[in-house]
């Protein structure tokens, strides 16, 4: 693996200071910095070929097509999907579960239909459930997780039933930072005929996501949250679904002819990709995806993996922290709670230190009722993320504690 | 003093700070002289959401000035609201209403606490706004 002192290079932000101090950017979780190859590649669109994509027979409309479809085929490849038609480019994962919730609540949920959801869900993998099943008629159901933060399969498979029309999970709590034991979930819903959605967000960036080997029904993530630019997502689905499904937004692109009296929807993916997409971005997220396999994602996973161990161990020492999420299996990210100090007081004496965290409910607002909670201390990490770093974050702690005291 | 002398006191005691952490400390201070709020207010009607700290404040007005008292979970919070407090409090509703709160961006609040840092300053200076906006509308 590339020596750390030159993948810290890459990232022009991780260079900065803030308040004086050198930044020590722990909200991976939220959004990750973008290496140099990123920034370029948008750049380069705009610089030298920006057109909009599929609609102009010119020729940089021709290039910036090109360039977005062969983004398209990077993602496939990356995610192992069959085919191309396989990803629709979205503006991220809020968008693609909002569409999928949508094209297939309208063709295959009725009234007392059941959908699936676990305890660890972030509010874009719950609201919008709940507004298809208003609409609907239908009924959300929660997995329940022990205090571990582990979601409870006993409870799951006693959940699934002839109602379940649906399962949608998170590969990894943003919360808490637990894994969900994917395997085991899409098994029994497949058994039970269920289709399974699994929400990336907070996965795909920690490790090796195939879709074929988990054979999962969607996919969906955020470009954003793996080194890529904002403002694109995706959303992968099985040819058989996607073909069923209808589109979730109406358009330009996504047609094949238009009269005021009916129009007919264009062939996949485009049946999905209404209006102007963000071409851009897409470009800059396969570069980001190159730049994480150029990186080797089993090296990003077993950096990621000593930076964990290495921070629990270092916060677990530390008096009156409690560390919420304690499963054996869980993404680079540590909540954790002060006992007497509020988390906003904590997380504004450490952003005066120069360390970037997340407090408070982490958009999981379920999650912080389970343990009673009204928000914790969020620290996100990745690889470009160092062991002096964490020393840091202890010594913040500290001092936040010595403050308030 | 006037609302405009206070403001340049606190402005002034701000100012003898170059770093961040001890115009935290100031503030933290300065939260322990919060003239707290009777637990019987500290209730959903007195709350002030932000996203990530609780407020709670309370109007009294006796016909010619209004007090106020609060309180928060968080102490920084706390610091923030007994700084609005010291401005605002025992002041008539005309007073409060016409009000000019340049101290906020002179010590430098503004930019770490905006609104989108979901602290509840801008929600806590337009409470007790509107709060005397109601008591004026009782008088007049």
């Amino acid at each position: 693996m590339k020596d750390i002192a030159d993948i810290r290079a890459d990232f022009p932000i991780l260079k900065r200071e803030v308040y004086n101090k050198p930044l020590v950017y722990f909200d991976n979780g939220a959004t990750t910095q973008k290496p140099q190859c990123v920034l370029d590649a948008v750049d380069e669109v705009y610089k030298s070929y920006n057109g909009n994509i599929h609609r102009g027979v010119h020729f940089l409309s021709d290039m910036s097509s090109e360039a977005y479809e062969q983004s398209r085929e990077k993602v496939r490849s990356f995610i192992n999907a069959s085919k191309s038609q396989e990803i629709v480019f979205t503006s991220g994962t809020t968008g693609s579960i909002n569409g999928i919730a949508f094209s297939f609540g309208e063709s295959y949920i009725n009234k007392g239909d059941e959908i699936i959801l676990s305890r660890l869900e972030h509010h874009a993998n719950i609201v919008p459930w709940q507004m298809m099943c208003e609409r609907k008629g239908a009924v959300l159901r929660v997995i329940p997780i022990n205090d571990k933060g582990e979601i409870i399969l006993e409870e799951y498979y006693k959940l699934l039933s002839s109602k379940t029309k649906l399962v949608s999970v998170t590969q990894a709590s943003n919360a808490l930072g637990t894994i969900l034991p994917l395997r085991e979930i899409i098994a029994a819903a497949h058994s039970a005929n269920v289709p399974v959605l699994v929400d990336g967000a907070q996965g795909i960036q920690h490790g090796i996501v195939d879709v074929n080997a988990m054979d999962v029904d969607f996919y969906v993530f955020s470009g954003h949250k793996i080194y890529g630019p904002n403002g694109i997502g995706v959303l992968y689905g099985k040819e058989k679904w996607l073909a069923e499904l209808g589109p979730f937004q109406g358009g330009g692109d996504m047609v094949d002819k238009v009269t005021f009296e009916k129009t007919t929807y264009n062939e996949l993916p485009f049946k999905f990709e209404a209006g102007t997409m963000n071409y851009p971005a897409a470009i800059g997220l396969a570069k980001a995806l190159d730049y994480v396999s150029d990186i080797g994602r089993e090296d990003i996973a077993s950096r990621e993996k000593e930076l964990l161990s290495y921070a629990t161990d270092r916060l677990a020492d530390i008096k009156d922290l409690r560390i919420f999420g304690t499963s054996d299996h869980k993404i680079s990210t540590i909540s954790f709670h002060l006992k007497n100090i509020h988390q906003y007081d904590t997380g504004m004496i450490l952003d005066k230190m120069g360390i970037a965290v997340r407090t408070g409910t982490h958009c999981a607002q379920p999650v912080m009722d389970r343990y009673g909670i009204d928000g914790t201390v969020r620290a996100s990490l990745c690889f470009y993320n160092t062991k002096e770093e964490i020393d840091f974050l202890v010594k913040g702690i500290e001092k936040v504690k010595s403050m308030f005291a | 003093m006037t609302i405009k002398e206070v403001q340049d006191s606190i402005v002034d005691e701000f100012s003898l700070f170059d770093d961040w952490m001890d115009k935290y400390n100031l503030l933290i201070d300065l939260g322990k002289e919060l003239p707290v709020i009777d637990p019987r207010y500290k209730v959903k009607d007195f709350l002030i959401e932000g996203c990530q700290s609780k407020v709670w404040l309370h109007p009294e007005f006796d016909g010619n000035l209004i007090t106020f008292t609060a309180d928060s979970d968080a102490i920084i919070t706390r610091g923030i609201v007994a700084l609005l407090i010291k401005v605002l409090s025992k002041r008539s509703p005309d007073e409060i209403i016409t009000s000019d709160l340049y101290f906020i961006d002179k010590i430098g609040l503004r930019q770490n606490l905006s609104p989108t840092r979901s602290n509840g300053l801008l929600s806590m200076v337009r409470q007790m706004k509107l709060y005397a906006m109601a008591f004026n509308a009782k008088i007049k």
